[in-house]
């Protein structure tokens, strides 16, 4: 049975940057997690109507990219705030007190792992070993890394991402 | 320039201390850089293999098996005529890994270059990186590495203006520990759920989009430069023991400076925790130590004066895995890291075959019985079996037997501490730790 239209529409930057990773390979079938990726890049998440768009553009069936996009852990399948905390729960982090880190973030953000607060700004998910194991307890958040997290250091991160997009509003 | 045979860090010498950046290309060349590349397009690729099984390089990525005699695997030009690949496994995940991340960061060319090695060897002529998705660094730094390379005509289509020729491609995946067993990646590589294969056929003989494969590791492929320029010999006698070459040690848990340092092979362990890793930090002991990751039997502190070797530890009943050595000290649960590990492998499993499927969640279920004070005498020997049939050959692939190992050693190992939850009815560490956290 053929799948009806997309509702939504892939951007022309969303597909000149699909194109330009598809010369990496001889066959289009890896361009899936690619595309994902940089639909999320650009939309925050992926939903299901950019998830259908990217099916069709690809050609290729909606359950098939879904059973990639909920493969992986980095690919958000539901919306999520705009900082993303990756606290890594792995057994180094884990030793040197990373429960101790979640329960602060707890206390600060009334936030476990998967939630977002109520103004939209962190989600915190739960991360395998993020190969620092020496700096441990650490945490990744968009692309910087946070390293022997205590209180202290928590807070101040807390702050200076809360300043940065309440100033951007 | 002549490079020095005294060399004995061969990994790290280009990385100055009290830097963060990448090692740029001018720099890489002034030291010797790509010569070993040089000197490999001047050998039949076969030769490079024999060189390479004769130093007895062993791979890095935890399995030890010897690269050379990996390579020689692949079919020769004369009986396979069609595109062959090289794959660099970047995706480490092991839990207590942190090595790869070193290279990749620090010294992107030193992997190019070896690829570039790598791909002579077994007559490839298109390379991918599977880099994991939280390296983001490390993707920016081997972009612009493999963009300078390709520019200067070290990577790219006419190698040093002769007739090698080498794509390299960045494959960026999202997060999945499954992805890192070899067959999985391939699996991912080529758009599909990263599920293992049935081997054989292994992927030297049918791999990537069904083409003759090789994958080796991150540390592996480090290797090969300065292996080229300096030979056999020399690389053999980097090595204290028995095994060739040196390695990248870490330390990770309560010791006072914890860290990564390159080695020679064979190493002892007391040498890396105590002089390097600066011992015990104030007020605690070491109990037990993981010496080569998440997947490796727990050893005590009467394993201390071992060689770090492939067979030494091997012989101990442990495996040295990635060499980055966890170490668990007396006020830790032994339990709550049991658990902490257990969960990973659960939620890591792909799902394929019934005793990790299955096994898995049972195991942690129990375990966090057990930690709450509600386990049972039982318990301990319904543990055991799950780790029995978790063991070497009972699955498609090797995580549910890497699962086992820490378990299974662990109920050896900390027998006590397993029967005190029991009988006290609560965690005897519970004062110190926190170990149940938060889940979804
Ligand atoms: C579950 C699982 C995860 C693995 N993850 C990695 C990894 O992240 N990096 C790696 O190099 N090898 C990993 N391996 C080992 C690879 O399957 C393979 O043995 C290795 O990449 C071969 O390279 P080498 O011969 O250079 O060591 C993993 C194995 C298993 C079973
Ligand atoms: S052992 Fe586990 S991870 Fe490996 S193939 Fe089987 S189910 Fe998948």
């Amino acid at each position: 049975m053929p799948e009806p239209p997309p509702i939504q529409q892939l951007s022309a930057d969303e597909i000149a940057e699909i194109e330009h990773e598809a010369a990496a390979y001889p066959t289009r079938q890896p361009l899936g997690l690619e595309a994902l990726r940089i639909v999320q890049q650009y939309r925050g998440w992926v939903s299901d109507g950019a998830l259908q768009a990217l099916a069709h553009y690809l050609k290729v069936p909606v359950a098939e990219l879904d059973s990639l996009a909920t493969y992986y852990q980095l690919i958000f399948r539901q919306p999520v705030g705009r900082e993303v905390m990756l606290l890594c729960n792995s057994a180094s982090c884990w030793v040197m007190g990373c429960s101790r880190v979640q329960k602060h973030i707890r206390q600060q953000l009334n936030i476990g792992p998967g939630e977002t607060t109520a103004d939209g700004i962190f989600t915190l998910l739960e991360t395998p070993c993020l190969g620092d194991c020496d700096k441990a307890p650490v945490m990744m958040v968009g692309t910087e890394m946070h390293r022997q997290l205590d209180s202290e250091k928590i807070d101040a991160l807390i702050r200076a991402l809360r300043e940065r997009h309440h100033s951007e509003d | 320039m002549r490079i020095d045979t005294s060399l004995r860090t061969p990994l790290t010498k280009n990385i100055r201390a009290g830097t963060s950046g990448a090692v740029p290309l001018d720099d890489y060349r002034k030291n010797g850089g790509y010569r070993g590349l040089q000197k490999a397009l001047t050998m039949p690729p076969r030769d490079i293999s024999k060189l390479v099984q004769d130093a007895g390089l062993r791979g890095r990525g935890g399995a030890g098996f010897n690269t050379g005699l990996k390579w020689s695997f692949v079919p020769s030009q004369e009986d396979y005529s069609g595109q062959r690949y090289l794959v660099c496994n970047a995706d480490e995940m092991e839990p207590g890994a942190f090595k790869d991340r070193y290279l990749l960061e620090r010294d992107p060319h030193l992997l190019l270059e070896g690829m570039a090695i790598a791909a002579r060897a077994i007559g490839a002529t298109r390379a991918y990186i599977f880099l994991r998705g939280e390296y983001p660094l490390a993707a920016e730094r081997l972009r612009s590495a493999i963009a300078e390379a390709e520019s200067a005509s070290l990577l790219g289509p006419g190698v040093f203006g002769g007739k090698f020729s080498l794509q390299v491609h960045l494959h960026r995946s999202a997060g999945n520990y499954i992805c890192g067993e070899e067959t999985a990646l391939l699996n991912a590589l080529e758009g599909k759920r990263a599920i293992p294969r049935a081997k054989p056929p292994f992927p030297q003989v049918s791999g990537l989009w069904g083409c003759p494969t090789v994958v080796n590791n991150v540390e592996t492929l480090c290797n090969l430069p300065h292996l080229l320029m300096l030979g056999a010999e020399w690389y053999r006698s980097l090595g204290r023991g028995k095994n060739a070459g040196s390695k990248l040690f870490g330390v990770s848990g309560r010791v006072k400076t914890p860290g990564l340092w390159e080695l020679p092979m064979g190493t002892p362990i007391r040498e890396i925790v105590e002089q390097c890793g600066g011992g015990m930090q104030p007020g605690y002991q070491l109990r037990g130590l993981l010496p080569g990751g998440g997947s490796t039997d727990f050893l005590g502190p009467q394993h201390l004066d071992l060689a770090m070797d492939y067979d030494v530890i091997g012989k101990a009943g442990s495996r040295m895995g990635t060499g980055t050595i966890l170490v668990l000290d007396d006020k830790t649960c032994p339990v709550g890291l049991v658990l902490n590990l257990q969960r990973f492998f659960a939620r890591e499993s792909c799902g394929w075959c019934t005793p990790c499927r299955d096994g898995l969640p049972w195991v942690v279920d129990i375990l966090e019985r057990i930690e709450q004070g509600h386990g049972k005498k039982q318990d301990l020997d319904l543990l055991q079996e799950l780790a029995h049939r978790m063991g070497p050959g009972k699955t498609f692939c090797a995580l549910a037997p890497g699962a086992a190992e820490p378990l299974e050693s662990s109920l050896n190992l900390f027998l006590a501490d397993y029967v005190a939850h029991i009988e006290q009815g609560s965690c005897p560490y519970a004062q110190n730790t926190a170990p149940l956290m938060e889940t979804i």
